[in-house]
């Protein structure tokens, strides 16, 4: 067992994942040299070589699609989009070329490719370095997409993520970075596609991913301090989502609250809040609940606590949940 | 002919390739007619042959689509010699990106006419297998294929490096990549940001642009003051620009290309100077947007008729050869048309399973529930469908 920050995780799981194959290689802007704007990457170019770790010319559509040709050819890519607002000059080719080309070729070809994301806010950034665009990948068949809270996710989905056929987007919580955790190295961690119950409680279930996982399982310890026995759900894979663990959560408590930084409107609370409806109809003692952000594009530094959820806004959530 | 310039140009020429004139007169070229040097006859039959059928397919399609068994036709008429010359140069080992138009391209490199029109048929998005021929499928998205083409490029290029450090036996033709596209479809972002990511890669990989004049309705004076070929420069490789319905012209220049690619010299662009002689597609009505004259004037340019015309007169070719294309041609036609009326339609649920390559929990739900649902109207089904044989043609 190590202690890691989430960050080091990454790192060492994609080190692995180049050790063991040598297909496996990275692409993207400053990654090299400098290791990435987050350092992600660091030592990874001296370690592997320039043909493995690319500093790749500044294009997110020429990133992602030249992957594409290299999957083609055999090669197991992985492209770091520098801040998750900077994903859209390549969102052609994620959402038009690398989800679909599976299904164009009736399955003769297969593009391994995993796109990694830093994502989220409150780091006190300008325009763009602060946005959670999850849904707008998880509506596009043909990919799937990991947001590990945690050290020890961090460092296995990077290399599931890479063994898996399929393409893969993996959605940092760069807020939580430095935040760290134990890694088992001999331990895998199971199917990266399931929901895990990071904290058993009888009386209210929180499903929260990323960045607000720590938030959740705070909301719940504050909860029980009120006397509240509250679950907290992991949910870890958001394409495609485990929703049969959170599904047997609010069979078992009857209440069920949504927490993501991304906004409400259209986010992916919507779609969990209508499945979990239609399968625990019967056990459900309030309606399902949503905390996300508000329908505005992401605010400025000084204001953006007041954007995305924390602490009192899953709080009072719970309280308005307990009210019915 | 020369296309209209755009007011207020500041003029970048490449000069004109052109080896087979228009009154069917060979022309010296120094650097590339070196390249075609051993076209002989029997050659240029094969070339003849390649373009005559292609032709053929294609009238052949247009009309199944006018009697409602395609859902779409994309017409090549007027660019059998820029694609059926760049396809001639390339190895079967080079790996092909297509866009949407080079029927000639793809039947050279061995797809069959039926299997490329399952995707006109509205059967599948693909069509074959782009292992088996190293021939990737169409791509609807104007553009997206030419980075996946410079990445399969750069890959080709890391699998040789990597061989060779391991003191493994390399073949002395390295594989090269070429990327087709369109003149409105070079105005797409991506084929800029394509070009750079060769360049600083020296990706093994051709861009063949086929400059047929239209983007639809939209003339190539719109897309560009300049003739594309002269971008190149701008990324530090070579740009060529040949009379693209020259089929010596566009063989040399492909020959040429690919051999300095082949070298480690980096990307090259060639840019084919052709017309789409008829509509875009099969919805196209092109009245409303050119002049007949236009057409009439490019008519006069026709790529078979110039080979043909010197395969009779400098070659001595006679009727007999070109009867027998014909009537291969038309064997061909028919045999197309029974395939595609033949053509057994895909079952819905098969997409379920083409989705992801690994399984997925949602794909099986969703799978799960559809086959339920449909079961629900089964026997009524099976009902409809009895004695109904070839209903679907
Ligand atoms: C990104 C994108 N935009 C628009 C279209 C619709 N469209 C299909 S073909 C076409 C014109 C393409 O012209 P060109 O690249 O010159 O190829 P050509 O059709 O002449 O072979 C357009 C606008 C498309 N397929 N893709
Ligand atoms: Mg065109």
């Amino acid at each position: 067992m190590k202690q890691l920050t989430i960050a080091k995780a990454i790192n060492a799981g994609l080190s692995r994942a180049m050790e063991e194959n040598p297909k496996v290689m990275l692409m993207g802007e400053d990654i090299g040299s400098l290791g990435g704007v987050y350092r992600v990457t660091e030592g990874l170019k001296d370690r592997y070589g320039a043909h493995r770790v690319l500093d790749t010319p500044l294009g997110e559509a020429g990133i992602v699609g030249t992957a594409i040709g290299l999957a083609e050819r055999g090669y197991r890519p992985v492209c770091e989009i520098q801040f998750d607002g900077f994903t859209f000059p390549a969102f052609n080719q994620i959402t038009t070329q690398l989800a679909k080309i599976h299904a164009r070729s009736d399955g003769n070809l297969t593009v391994p490719v995993t796109i990694r994301i830093p994502y989220g806010g409150v780091i006190g950034s300008v325009e763009h370095h602060s946005e959670s665009p999850e849904a707008l990948f998880a509506h596009t068949a043909g990919l799937r997409i990991l947001a590990p809270s945690n050290a020890q996710d961090a460092y296995w989905m990077s290399q599931q993520a890479i063994e898996c056929n399929d393409p893969v987007i993996i959605f940092e919580p760069k807020r939580r970075y430095w935040l760290k955790g134990d890694v088992d190295e001999n331990q895998p961690t199971g199917d990266p596609f399931s929901a895990a119950v990071v904290r058993e409680g009888q009386e209210a279930t929180i499903v929260a991913w990323g960045p607000l996982v720590p938030v959740a399982l705070a909301a719940a310890e504050a909860a029980r301090e009120d006397g509240r026995s509250v679950e907290v759900i992991d949910l870890r894979s958001l394409s495609p989502i485990d929703f049969d663990t959170v599904t047997a959560s609010v069979r078992k408590t009857g209440r069920l609250i949504i927490a993501h930084e991304a906004p409400t409107f259209g986010g992916l609370g919507g779609e969990i809040a209508a499945r979990v409806t239609e399968r625990a109809f019967y056990s459900l003692e309030a309606p399902v609940l949503r905390v996300g952000a508000f329908h505005m594009p992401y605010p400025p530094a000084a204001v953006e606590e007041h954007y995305v959820p924390d602490l009192d806004r899953v709080l009072e959530a719970l309280d308005r949940s307990f009210a019915y | 002919m020369a296309a209209k310039m755009h007011p207020g140009t500041v003029e970048s020429a490449v000069p004109r390739l052109q080896l087979l004139d228009e009154q069917g007169t060979v022309h010296e070229d120094p650097t590339f007619s070196p390249f075609v040097e051993d076209v002989d006859t029997v050659e240029l039959k094969g070339l003849y042959r390649s373009m005559a059928l292609a032709r053929r397919v294609d009238e052949e399609a247009t009309s199944l689509q006018r009697q409602g068994q395609l859902v779409l036709w994309v017409p090549l008429r007027g660019q059998e010699a820029a694609q059926v010359g760049s396809a001639w140069a390339t190895e079967p080992t080079d790996r092909i990106y297509p866009s949407y138009r080079e029927h000639a391209v793809v039947f050279h490199r061995g797809v069959k006419p039926g299997e490329l029109l399952q995707l006109f048929r509205g059967h599948t998005a693909g069509g074959w297998d782009p292992n088996e021929h190293h021939v990737n499928l169409y791509t609807m998205v104007l553009a997206s294929q030419v980075p996946h083409a410079v990445g399969y490029a750069m890959g080709t290029a890391l699998d040789r490096k990597a061989a060779e450090d391991a003191g493994e036996q390399v073949s002395e033709t390295p594989e090269a990549v070429v990327a087709y596209y369109g003149d409105g479809a070079s105005t797409e972002g991506e084929i800029h940001e394509s070009m750079v990511f060769a360049a600083s890669y020296d990706a093994p990989v051709l861009f063949f642009v086929q400059n047929n004049q239209w983007a639809i309705s939209v003339p190539f004076s719109t897309q560009s003051r300049v003739p594309l070929a002269t971008r190149a420069a701008g990324y530090g490789f070579e740009g060529l620009r040949v009379d693209g319905n020259d089929i010596l012209a566009v063989l040399a220049a492909t020959r040429y290309a690919l051999d300095k690619i082949r070298r480690g010299e980096g990307p090259v662009m060639i840019e084919a100077e052709t017309y789409r002689m008829g509509a875009h597609t099969t919805a196209d009505d092109p009245t409303k947007y050119r002049q007949r004259d236009e057409e009439e004037q490019w008519g006069t340019l026709d790529p078979l008729e110039r080979l043909e015309m010197f395969l009779r007169e400098t070659h001595h070719v006679g009727d007999e050869f070109f009867d027998s294309v014909t009537n291969e041609g038309r064997e061909m036609a028919d045999e197309l048309r029974a395939d595609v009326l033949a053509m057994v339609p895909p079952t819905f649920d098969e997409f379920f399973d083409k989705a992801y390559a690994d399984p997925h929990s949602l794909i099986d739900a969703e799978r799960a529930e559809c086959l339920d649902y449909q079961a629900g109207f089964a026997p009524q089904d099976d009902q409809d469908d009895s004695g109904s044989e070839g209903a679907h043609a």
